[in-house]
């Protein structure tokens, strides 16, 4: 299984070391609405876990997404 | 935000089809008061018309001073300075035509996604099904330039999974070997299809219906938006539309919703009923041509829509180009609370428009 940095980092084709817990949506140019479906697809994969439409909109910065992620008990 | 918006939290809070007539106009009317106050603190050319207008503060829904639709081609309109846009949206640009400019700040772009998450998963559910875009890949492939078709797509994606196009991006021919693998893949599930009309009817319904294909894909749902203009130059009827979907890809559930890129959140949805929706954030008024009074169920007008979403620009309240009727309040047997009503077609002076429908534009 990959961190969540990982899985930032292979979606949004970025810098691991750029992801940090303030990073948010639409806040950098990769990180767009496409990206935000990779992301998601990315996730779910990875941590073997299927995100409610309300989790996707609600996914708004890392930290929010690791927030997310423990709802499903994922530690990340 | 340091203004006092307290109706518009609150109605934005509540459930997307909960409210009562009443309710419903107490809140919202306040919230769009609110509003109106907002924009003319915000915006110095709508603080012109409206004192050019000479208008009192609202009370009621019916209350609110309108915009004409156009207006946003013709100005730049917005209530927050020019470092706070976040995203601007434009109108389906055909040839010849200005579009219109819309612009989002990011609390006004987040309160549009999560209206558009509460109604939408009123219609489909919170389960992200495997979803059939009824479309080419091309049309979401330039990052840079969403038409506004590849944007409501991108939209939509949210609310599904495993997402496959339906259409090739030569000649939008159907792909089939694509189509083949998801429906054995989830044969007898419940998916969800998305796609706008034009393209559905012209490019998926009729292409199936030529090819002798049926599909079966029981307990779906089909969602398509972007206009009937085209259509009723080939006679569709929206009845038509329904009973081919259903008979030609198993999709029981076919929702068609009217809405516009002017006013962000304003998404009404079609109920099994056959009505279009307005939910308790946005409402739709019917006015007589002549004189602007409000008509009742039954009578024909133009159709005006309200929406609390706009924050970032004057657009809480419009007067669209489009003729209705309304059908309904509070009474759907579908059991959603709020005013329904019909969309009779776009009035014969509007210029030419096909909202997201550019690819049939440009035909």
């Amino acid at each position: 299984m990959k961190s969540l940095a990982e899985v930032f980092a292979e979606s949004l084709m970025i810098d691991a070391a750029s992801v940090v817990d303030s990073l948010a949506y639409q806040s950098i140019k990769e990180w767009d609405s496409v990206a935000h479906m990779v992301l998601v697809t990315a996730l779910e994969d990875n941590f073997d876990i299927m995100l409610d439409a309300d989790d996707i909109v609600a996914m708004s910065s890392v930290a929010k997404v690791r927030e997310i992620l423990a709802k499903y008990d994922v530690t990340a | 935000m340091s203004e006092n918006m307290q109706a518009r939290d609150a109605v934005l809070a509540a459930p997307p089809f909960a409210l009562n007539a009443a309710e419903k106009n107490r809140l919202l009317g306040s919230a769009l008061a609110e509003l109106t106050l907002h924009h003319a603190g915000h915006c110095p050319q709508y603080a012109g018309i409206l004192a050019a207008q000479g208008r009192a503060a609202p009370i009621g829904i019916a209350d609110v001073p309108f915009l004409p639709v156009r207006l946003f081609k013709e100005l730049d309109l917005k209530s927050i300075p020019a470092d706070a846009v976040f995203k601007t949206l434009t109108s389906s640009g055909t040839t010849g035509q200005v579009p219109s400019r819309i612009y989002l700040d990011q609390a006004t772009a987040q309160a549009q996604s999560r209206a558009l998450a509460a109604i939408t998963t009123n219609f489909i559910g919170k389960d992200r099904r495997p979803m059939l875009i009824i479309d080419h890949p091309g049309v979401v492939r330039d990052r840079t330039s969403f038409s506004a078709r590849g944007a409501g797509i991108l939209g939509m994606m949210t609310y599904g999974r495993a997402h496959i196009y339906a259409l090739n991006d030569e000649d939008m021919g159907l792909n089939l070997p694509a189509i083949t693998e998801f429906a054995e893949k989830h044969a007898g599930k419940p998916i969800f299809a998305f796609g706008f009309t034009f393209m559905v009817w012209k490019y998926f319904l009729s292409a199936l219906e030529r090819a002798g294909i049926t599909l079966d894909f029981p307990g779906s749902v089909l969602i398509h938006s972007g206009g009937w203009k085209k259509l009723e130059d080939e006679a569709v009827s929206n009845e038509q539309f329904k009973s081919v979907a259903l008979e030609r890809a198993g999709f029981d559930h076919v929702h068609n919703f009217y809405g516009m890129v002017e006013q962000v959140g304003s998404v009404f949805m079609e109920c099994d009923h056959g009505r279009l929706h307005a939910p308790g954030f946005a409402d739709v008024i019917i006015r007589d041509p002549l004189d602007w009074k409000p008509l009742g169920i039954g009578q024909e007008g133009l159709i005006q829509v309200v929406s609390a979403i706009p924050l970032s620009y004057p657009g809480h309240s419009l007067l669209t180009e489009d003729r209705g009727v309304l059908t309904g309040e509070d009474d759907c047997p579908c059991g959603r609370m709020g005013r329904t009503f019909r969309v009779l077609g776009r009035i014969p002076a509007a210029e030419m428009r096909g909202c997201s429908d550019t690819h049939a534009a440009a035909a």
